[in-house]
């Protein structure tokens, strides 16, 4: 895959949550998130929200939907067991909820206190109600989140992008 | 240790409540809810039963969303204590129509009333101030509450009123549990029939 001609796949999801309507976006940063949050901040139509921990996305994203507005919550797969308990409030009162997570702790990880977070992150969205959508693919990483934000918005779902690791880290050899 | 603390809860949202016309309310866990809910039951108004520590968060949403609607979080210090960061996250995007005010019994009294980080001298007004909140107070009195009903539709926030009230547990004026009605009629009287169910 590197000698694959480069897709600008930060580039499709901002596409992608622009064409969705989002208004909002909450992150914590990661280095798999940190162009799409540059164009996000740059994009006069999206507010961007730096968060001290991921719940905190969580609370935004319900408060801008009860204020007539789409949220997305960016964050590394270490940040899902923070969202754990609010994640209740997302699933008891129906609220849309889109996540984009980096995923860390499985393709060529090299710190081991990454990898029990990174492995129990599917399982532990699919037990608080998130429907994990695993993407991978470059090239398919723009229709993933278009995807997952129709699920979200128009059928009141909570949803997580997985952007794996071997995704990211093929970025950071091109930098 | 500090002076002692005589607002009573009740009186001090109902009087924050008072002719609240078009202001956007969010309750955090437990007491403060009721206290709202003992104020008259609203559409407007989203009490958390859950998610503890996330009152203001969704009371930032609600804000970034509604910049021309004056919104109002009204929670407990235990709630506000498990949710400091985002003190810290309100201070950077700095909602001018967004108001904290933290009911302050220095004590979890759903719980069994044990004390809390602020029965031992916690400052949250002054950790609000050093945020960057406009203005962060601690009120003691029932003409601060008044001034600071005046001041939270003035759009000068982001603002924070740490107010010490007795503990004590009047009875409980419970909100609808279902947390689809309370958003959704939250979303259908702020944005219309039609918008909420869009």
């Amino acid at each position: 895959m590197s000698t694959a001609p480069a897709i600008d796949w930060p580039a499709d999801i901002h596409a992608a949550l622009k064409a969705a309507q989002v208004r909002q976006v909450g992150y914590v940063p990661d280095a798999g998130h940190s162009r799409l949050i540059k164009l996000c901040t740059g994009d006069a139509a999206m507010r961007t929200v730096a968060l001290t921990t991921e719940e905190e996305g969580i609370g935004l994203a319900a408060g801008a939907w009860l204020g007539g507005e789409r949220a997305v919550v960016l964050m590394q797969s270490s940040g899902v067991g923070n969202c754990i308990n609010t994640l209740a409030m997302i699933e008891t009162c129906r609220f849309p909820l889109l996540m984009i997570v980096t995923m860390r702790g499985e393709f060529g990880e090299f710190n081991p206190w990454q990898v029990p977070m990174g492995q129990a992150t599917p399982k532990s969205l699919s037990l608080a109600g998130v429907i994990p959508q695993r993407a991978g693919d470059p090239a398919r990483v723009g229709e993933a989140v278009a995807g997952a934000a129709r699920l979200a918005f128009s059928s009141y779902c909570a949803v997580a992008v997985l952007l794996s690791q071997q995704l990211i880290g093929a970025k950071s050899f091109q930098k | 240790m500090t002076r002692p603390n005589t607002l009573d809860r009740r009186a001090v949202v109902a009087s924050l409540l008072k002719d609240r016309g078009d202001l956007l309310v969010v309750g955090g866990l437990g007491a403060p809810s009721w206290d709202i809910t003992a104020a008259g039951d609203h559409p407007l108004t989203f009490p958390l039963w859950g998610a503890m520590g996330s009152a203001a968060m969704v009371g930032l949403g609600l804000a970034l969303a509604q910049p021309r609607r004056v919104v109002l979080v009204i929670t407990g210090d235990g709630e506000m204590l498990m949710g400091m960061g985002s003190l810290a996250t309100i201070g950077v995007q700095r909602p001018a129509n967004l108001t904290l005010a933290v009911l302050d019994n220095e004590s979890y009294g759903e719980t069994g009333m044990q004390e809390t980080h602020t029965a031992h001298g916690v400052d949250l007004a002054a950790i609000a101030a050093a945020c960057g909140f406009t203005r962060a107070e601690t009120v003691r009195d029932m003409a601060g509450i008044d001034a600071l009903r005046e001041r939270l539709r003035r759009n000068e926030g982001p603002l924070f009123a740490q107010v010490k009230i007795a503990a004590d547990a009047p009875p409980l004026v419970l909100p609808p549990r279902d947390g689809g009605l309370l958003k959704n009629r939250f979303r259908a009287a702020l944005l219309g029939p039609d918008a909420a169910l869009a």
